[in-house]
C-alpha cells in the first residue's frame, strides 16, 4: 500500500517542531501552559503515529508512506518507512508524552524552553527513522544531539558540562567519517536517495571502508565496547526525562543506521567484519555485566546494564538471519521500553529523595508498594524472564547467535546469569529490607499522576512477553528481505571474487 | 476445557488476590484462591483418570507467542499420562498448601500477597508440566524461579531471606544458562523447538556429530547434557544445590510446596518428559545416573549433622531427588516419575508437620531446643511419624509397606540392575538409605523425644495446631501411606508401558523395568536392611546413649565441621565465584574503563579543551555548541559544494 501523496510522516515529523516554534512566542511565567501545550502536542503525535502503524501494511516488505519532494537539487526530501524503522517512530512518539509527564514537578527552571527542546528533539528524533535520503538522514541524526547536549547541559547534574562535552567527543569522529563517506557512496552513486543506495553494488573494497566510517558512528551511539563510557556519564548527568530518551530512542539509532546502511549497503564488508562486531558484544555482554555489579550510582548501574543488552542488538544484527535481526530490533523496542521505565523508576524516587546513591535507600516496599510491583516488573524485564517483552529479544538473538558461532552463543548466555546477579542486587538493596533510614521514613508512594506514566510501561512490558505478535508480524517482510537481499549479495561478490583472499574465514556463514 | 481450566483457575485466584486482594481483604483472598486451587485439583485427578485410565491424551493450542521465520511457537497445553501425573501432584499439593497456609500465615499482614504468589507458583509450574515446546518450558521454569524468589524473599525484611532468594535465583540461572544453550542448540539441528517433531527426528541424528566451542561433539549428548546443567539447577543436583538449603528461610508451606513437592521435581520430569532424546545418548545418562547417586549420598551425609529442622528436611529433598535421577539415568524412567509421585506426598507432609511443631514452638527452628513434644502435640507427631515411615521406607519385604518403601526400593533395584561400573550408584543409593533412615528417626527423637530443650514458657506454651492446618496433613498422611501401595501395579507394575502410553520412550534395547524383577533377592531386601540399620544407630544415639552424638562429633572433629558445613560448598562458591565477580567488576570499572578509555578521552579532551579554550574564550562557555555548529556548518558547506558540481558518474 503506497499511499503517495499522503505526508503523514512529515505531519508526524514536523508537528512537534511546529509546536515548538509557536511555543517560543509564549510567556515565559505561563510554566503550566507550557507543560499543557507539549503534553497535548506529543499525545497527539502519538495518535498519528497509531495511525501509520494502523495503516501499514505487514505483507509489503518495502517503504511505505513514501514521500518525495523537489528540496536541494540532486538531494530530495524523500520520506517513507518499512517494517524496520516503523515501529522506532510509534515508540519514540510513544515515550514522549511520558517524558513530558515526569518532567512535570521535577523541572521547574525554564520550562518553557525544556518543552521546546523537548519537542524540537521529537521531530529529529522520527525524522531519522523516517528519512529515506542520505543528506536528510545525516543532518536528522546529527542534528538531533543537539536538544540532547542542552538538555543535559542545562537541565543536568553537576558535572554536567564534563558529560556533555565527553559525548560530544565521541560523536565528533564517528560523525566526520560518516559524512565522508556519504560523500564517497554519491561520488560513486551519483544519488543520495536511500532505496537507489540499498540496490547498488558497492566494490568490495570501496565496501570495506564505508562500512568502518559507518561503524565508527553507530558504534558510539549503540554503544559498543569500548566506545561506551560516555553513556553512564551522560546519563548519570541528564534529568529523567533525558535519561529516558537517551536509553529509549538515541541508542536505537546505531542499531537503526546498522539495519538501513551496513547491512544492506555493503553486505560483504558486514560478513568480513562480523566477527570483530561479535568480539565486541560479547566483551560489552560480559564486561559491562560485571561493570554493571561494582555500580553505587543507580542511574550508572542500569547504564551499564543498557550496553550490555545492545550487545544482544548488535550481536543479533550480525548473525544476518531472520531470527537474529527480528530479534534485534525486538530486543531495541523491548529495551526502549524498559530501559525508559527503569529510568523512570529511579526518576521517582529522585525527585523525592535528590540523590541516586543506592545506599542512601533500602527498604522502599514498606512504604512505596506501587513503586516496588512496578520496578519489580521492569527488573524482571530487564533481566530477560521470559513472559516479559525482555526476553522474547534475547532469546531470538542468543538462537541465532548458536547457529552463526557456539562461542558467542556460550559467552553472550552467561549474560542471563550476571543480568540477574546485577538487578537483583539493586533490587534487594534499594525495595528490599527494613526501612530503617530517617530521610525514607516520610516517602510517600507513587502519585496519580506517576502512576499513569508508569501503567502503560508495564502493561506493555507484559504483553509483549506473553504476544510479540504486533511486532514481530511487522517486522517479518521486510527482515526477511533484507536478510535475503543480503545473502544473494555476499553470494553474488563471493562468487565474482572466488579466489580472492578470505580474510578471516570465521566470517564465512555457516549453514 | 477442564485443562484450560485446571491451568488457569490458579493465574485468575493470583490476579484477584494480588491486585484486589487489598480492596478485598485477606479471607476473601485466601478463600478464593484456595477454592479455585481445589477446584483445579479435583479436576486434576479426573484428567489422571482420563488419561492414565482412558488413555485420552489431547493437545491444545491456545495462542501465538513467538514467530520469526522458520522458528514458529505458540502456547499451549500438551496432556499425557506424564503431565496428567504432574498435574495431580502439583494441583493437590498446592491446594493442600493453599488450605494449610490459612492457618500458618494467620498472623501475617500481607497475606493476600502470600496467596497471590503461591497461586502464581503454581500457575507456572503447570505451564511447565503442560508444555508442548521447549520455550513453553522454559517459560514455566523460569516463572516457578520468579515465584520461588518472591517466596523465598517474602519476608523482605530478613537479610537472610533476601540472601536467600537472590541466591535461588541466580544458582538457577546457572542451570538455565545450560537449559538455554540445550535449546539453541536444538533449535541449531532440528530447525524446531515443538517437542513432537523433535522426538521423531531425534533418532536421525543418534551417533552424528556437530561442532560446539571448537569441538566436534556427539550431537544428542551434548544437548542433553546442556538440558540437563538446567535440570541440575532445578532441582539442586550436586554442585548446583547450594541455593535449597538456604531456601527455608521462605515461610514453611512454601518449603513444602516449591522445594519439596513440586518445583525441584521439574528437573526429574523434564528429563522424563525428553526421554525419547536421552534414550539416545547413552553417555548423557550415564552422567544424570551418577549426578543424581553422589547428590543422594552428598545430600544424606550433610543432612545427618543439620540442627535445623527445616534444613534436615531440605537435605532429604535433596538427597531424594538424586534418587529419581538415578533411577532415570539408568532408564527407569518409570520409577523416578514414581517415586516423584509418593514423594510429594511424604515430604509435603513432612513440611507441613515441620510447620506446625514450628507454628507450635513460636517460630523456633533449632532442634536442639526441642525435644519432648510428643505429648504436647500428639496429632502432629503422629503425621511426622508417618511421614518419616514413608521416607525410609518402611515395609515388610516383598509384601507391602508405606508409600516410599514401593518407590524406593523400585530405584534401588534399577539402579544395581542398571549395572553401573562397580554397581556404585546401587551401593551409593543404599547407604544413603540407611543414612536417610538415621537422620529421619534423629529428627523424630530431637523434636518429639527425650526431655525437652525448650525454654519453660515456650513449652508450657506449645498448643496443637488449628484443624485448618491438620486436615491437610490428614490427607498427605493418606498419600503417604497408601499411594506407594496403590499405585505401584499402574506406575511400574506389569502393565505400565500401557499407563505411559506415549508419554516415556524407552529405546528399543532397554530392559530394565523387567531386569528389575530379577534382581536376586539380597538386592531387594538391602534398602529394608539398610533402613532398619539407621533406625536402630538412631534410636541408639538419640534415645538409649543421648551423650554419644557429642562424644562421636568431638572424637572425629575435622569430619563433623566438613559435614556441619555441609563440605564448605558455600565458602568455595564464594571464594570461587562471587568475590572475583564483584572485584573484577570493580576493576574492569575503575581501571578499564576509568584509566583506560576515560584516561585516552580525558587526555585528548583535555588538549582539544586547552587550544580550543583560548579560542572560545571570546565567544561562549559552552564550547560544545560551538563546536557542534561548526559540524554542521561543515555539513551544509560540503552539501552546498555538492550540489555545485553535481555528481560524477
Amino acid at each position: 500500500m503506497n499511499l503517495a501523496g499522503n505526508s503523514l510522516l512529515s505531519v508526524v515529523t514536523f508537528l512537534p517542531a511546529t509546536v515548538a516554534i509557536f511555543m517560543c512566542f509564549l510567556n515565559s511565567e505561563a510554566k503550566q501552559n507550557a507543560r499543557w501545550i507539549a503534553l497535548w502536542t506529543t499525545l497527539f503525535t502519538f495518535a498519528l503515529s497509531l495511525i501509520i502503524w494502523i495503516n501499514f501494511d505487514p505483507a509489503n516488505p518495502d517503504f511505505q508512506f513514501v514521500e518525495e519532494r523537489a528540496w536541494l537539487g540532486p538531494i530530495k526530501y524523500k520520506m517513507g518507512v518499512d517494517g524496520i524503522s516503523m515501529l522506532f517512530v510509534v515508540l519514540t512518539a510513544f515515550l514522549m508524552p511520558l517524558c513530558i509527564l515526569a518532567s512535570w514537578e521535577s523541572v521547574e527552571e525554564r520550562v518553557k524552553e525544556y518543552m521546546i527542546a523537548f519537542l524540537v528533539l521529537e521531530t529529529l528524533m522520527i525524522g531519522v527513522f523516517c528519512a529515506l535520503d542520505l543528506v536528510l538522514f545525516y543532518i536528522f541524526f546529527e542534528a538531533g544531539l543537539i536538544p540532547m547536549f542542552i538538555i543535559i547541559g542545562v537541565w543536568g547534574g553537576a558535572r554536567r558540562v564534563y558529560a556533555s562535552f565527553k559525548f560530544f567527543l565521541y560523536t565528533l569522529l564517528g560523525s566526520v567519517l560518516m559524512l565522508l563517506a556519504m560523500l564517497a557512496m554519491y561520488w560513486y552513486a551519483g544519488t543520495t536517495d536511500i532505496p537507489t543506495l540499498l540496490r547498488t553494488d558497492f566494490p568490495v573494497g570501496m565496501q570495506w571502508w564505508l562500512w568502518l566510517a559507518f561503524f565508527a558512528s553507530f558504534a558510539v551511539k549503540m554503544p559498543m565496547w569500548p566506545v561506551h563510557t560516555w553513556l553512564p556519564d551522560a546519563h548519570v548527568e541528564a534529568p529523567t526525562a533525558g535519561s529516558v530518551i537517551l536509553a529509549g530512542i538515541l541508542l536505537k539509532m546505531g542499531g537503526y543506521g546498522f539495519l538501513r546502511f551496513s547491512l544492506p549497503m555493503f553486505p560483504v564488508a558486514s560478513v568480513d567484519f562480523a566477527p570483530l562486531v561479535f568480539l565486541l558484544s560479547v566483551v560489552a555482554i560480559v564486561y559491562t555485566s560485571l561493570v554493571a555489579l561494582a555500580q553505587e550510582d543507580v542511574k550508572k548501574l542500569i547504564a551499564y546494564s543498557s550496553v550490555a543488552h545492545m550487545g544482544f542488538v548488535t550481536m543479533g544484527i550480525f548473525t544476518f538471519s531472520q531470527q537474529g535481526v527480528d530479534g534485534a530490533i525486538f530486543q531495541m523496542l523491548s529495551h526502549g521500553i524498559v530501559s525508559a521505565a527503569l529510568f523512570l523508576c529511579v526518576g521517582v524516587v529522585y525527585d523525592r529523595m535528590h540523590t541516586r546513591e543506592i545506599a542512601a535507600y533500602g527498604g522502599l516496599v514498606n512504604r512505596m508498594p506501587i513503586y516496588a510491583f512496578c520496578f519489580m516488573v521492569f527488573t524482571m524485564a530487564n533481566v530477560g524472564l521470559p513472559g516479559t517483552s525482555g526476553f522474547v529479544g534475547e532469546f531470538l538473538t542468543l538462537l541465532s547467535a548458536f547457529k552463526a558461532n557456539t562461542w558467542v552463543a556460550f559467552f553472550a548466555t552467561t549474560g542471563v546469569i550476571l543480568s540477574a546477579a546485577y538487578a537483583l542486587y539493586l533490587y534487594r538493596r534499594m525495595i528490599f529490607g527494613v526501612l530503617e533510614k530517617p530521610k525514607l521514613k516520610a516517602i510517600a508512594d507513587m502519585t496519580p499522576r506517576e502512576i499513569v506514566f508508569m501503567a502503560p510501561l508495564v502493561i506493555l512490558t507484559i504483553l509483549f512477553g506473553f504476544y510479540p505478535a504486533p511486532v514481530l508480524d511487522v517486522t517479518a517482510k521486510s527482515v526477511n528481505q533484507l536478510v535475503e537481499r543480503h545473502t544473494t549479495a555476499v553470494k553474488k561478490a563471493r562468487g565474482e571474487s572466488a579466489t580472492r583472499v578470505v580474510i578471516s574465514p570465521a566470517a564465512a556463514p555457516t549453514r | 476445557m477442564i485443562y484450560q481450566a485446571i491451568v488457569f483457575l490458579p493465574l485468575l485466584g493470583a490476579l484477584i488476590a494480588g491486585f484486589f486482594g487489598r480492596f478485598i481483604g485477606p479471607r476473601p483472598a485466601e478463600l478464593i484462591t484456595s477454592g479455585f486451587l481445589v477446584i483445579a485439583a479435583v479436576l486434576s485427578w479426573v484428567a489422571f483418570w482420563q488419561v492414565g485410565i482412558g488413555h485420552a491424551t489431547d493437545k491444545i493450542t491456545l495462542m501465538r507467542w513467538v514467530s520469526s521465520g522458520e522458528l514458529d511457537v505458540s502456547w499451549g497445553i500438551r496432556v499425557d499420562t506424564l503431565t496428567a501425573v504432574m498435574l495431580v501432584v502439583v494441583t493437590t499439593v498446592s491446594a493442600l498448601v493453599h488450605i494449610y497456609s490459612i492457618g500458618y500465615m494467620h498472623e501475617d499482614p500481607h497475606r493476600p500477597r502470600f496467596f497471590a504468589y503461591l497461586s502464581l507458583f503454581t500457575f507456572a509450574m503447570l505451564m511447565l508440566v503442560t508444555a508442548d515446546n521447549l520455550l513453553q518450558m522454559f517459560f514455566g521454569w523460569e516463572g516457578v524461579g520468579l515465584a520461588s524468589y518472591l517466596l523465598i524473599g517474602f519476608w523482605y525484611q530478613k537479610p537472610e531471606a533476601n540472601a536467600a532468594a537472590i541466591k535461588a535465583f541466580i544458582v538457577n540461572r546457572v542451570g538455565d544458562f545450560g537449559f538455554s544453550l540445550g535449546m539453541f542448540g536444538v533449535f541449531f539441528i532440528f530447525q524446531t523447538i515443538s517437542l513432537d517433531a523433535v522426538f521423531a527426528a531425534a533418532p536421525q541424528h543418534a551417533g552424528k556429530t556437530m561442532g560446539f566451542l571448537g569441538y566436534e561433539v556427539d550431537i544428542l549428548t551434548t544437548l542433553c547434557l546442556l538440558l540437563f546443567v538446567g535440570a541440575m539447577g532445578k532441582s539442586a543436583q550436586f554442585l548446583l544445590h547450594t541455593w535449597l538449603p538456604d531456601a527455608m528461610e521462605g515461610p514453611t508451606p512454601v518449603s513444602a510446596l516449591i522445594h519439596a513437592a513440586t518445583m525441584v521435581t521439574a528437573g526429574v520430569f523434564m528429563v522424563a518428559r525428553l526421554s525419547p532424546l536421552f534414550e539416545y545418548a547413552p553417555v548423557a545418562l550415564q552422567v544424570v545416573t551418577l549426578v543424581g547417586a553422589v547428590t543422594a549420598f552428598f545430600a544424606a551425609t550433610v543432612g545427618l549433622v543439620q540442627n535445623d529442622i527445616k534444613r534436615v528436611i531440605a537435605y532429604s529433598t535433596c538427597s531424594q531427588l538424586g534418587y529419581m535421577f538415578a533411577a532415570i539415568g539408568v532408564g527407569a524412567y518409570s520409577a523416578g516419575i514414581f517415586h516423584l509421585f509418593t514423594h510429594a506426598f511424604f515430604k509435603a507432609l513432612l513440611f507441613l508437620g515441620a510447620g506446625s511443631v514450628i507454628h507450635a514452638m513460636h517460630h523456633e527452628q533449632d532442634m536442639r531446643h526441642m525435644g519432648g513434644l510428643r505429648s504436647k502435640i500428639p496429632i502432629t507427631w503422629a503425621m511426622m511419624l508417618i511421614g518419616t515411615l514413608a521416607l525410609t521406607g518402611v515395609g515388610i519385604p516383598f509384601v507391602a509397606g508405606f508409600a516410599g518403601f514401593h518407590s524406593k526400593d523400585v530405584i534401588v533395584e534399577a539402579a544395581y540392575a542398571g549395572h553401573t561400573p562397580f554397581n556404585y550408584a546401587f551401593w551409593l543409593l543404599v547407604i544413603a538409605a540407611f543414612m536417610t533412615s538415621f537422620y529421619s528417626w534423629r529428627l523424630m527423637f530431637m523434636t518429639f523425644y527425650g526431655r525437652t530443650r525448650a525454654d519453660h514458657h515456650t513449652y508450657e506454651h506449645a498448643r496443637e495446631s488449628p484443624y485448618v492446618m491438620l486436615v491437610p496433613l490428614f490427607v498427605l498422611a493418606a498419600g503417604a501411606i497408601f499411594a506407594g501401595f496403590m499405585f505401584k501395579g499402574l506406575f511400574v507394575g506389569d502393565g505400565y508401558k500401557e499407563f505411559w502410553g506415549k508419554a516415556i520412550f524407552e529405546g528399543p534395547g532397554s530392559h530394565i523395568m523387567h531386569a528389575i524383577h530379577e534382581v536376586p533377592a539380597w538386592v531387594a531386601v538391602s534398602p529394608f536392611l539398610a533402613m532398619l540399620a539407621g533406625f536402630g544407630l538412631s534410636y541408639v544415639y538419640y534415645i538409649q546413649a543421648p551423650w554419644l552424638p557429642e562424644a562421636t562429633a568431638n572424637a572425629f572433629r575435622p569430619l563433623y565441621l566438613f559435614l556441619l558445613n555441609k563440605w564448605y560448598f558455600d565458602e568455595l562458591y564464594d571464594r570461587i565465584f562471587v568475590r572475583p565477580a564483584f572485584a573484577i567488576g570493580n576493576f574492569l570499572w575503575k581501571k578499564g574503563d576509568g584509566a583506560v578509555i576515560d584516561g585516552t578521552i580525558d587526555g585528548t579532551a583535555n588538549r582539544v579543551l586547552v587550544t580550543a579554550n583560548n579560542v572560545a574564550k571570546l565567544q561562549t562557555g559552552y564550547i560544545y555548541h560551538y563546536a557542534f555548529a561548526m559540524l554542521i556548518g561543515l555539513a551544509a558547506l560540503i552539501t552546498w559544494f555538492m550540489l555545485g558540481t553535481g555528481g560524477v558518474r
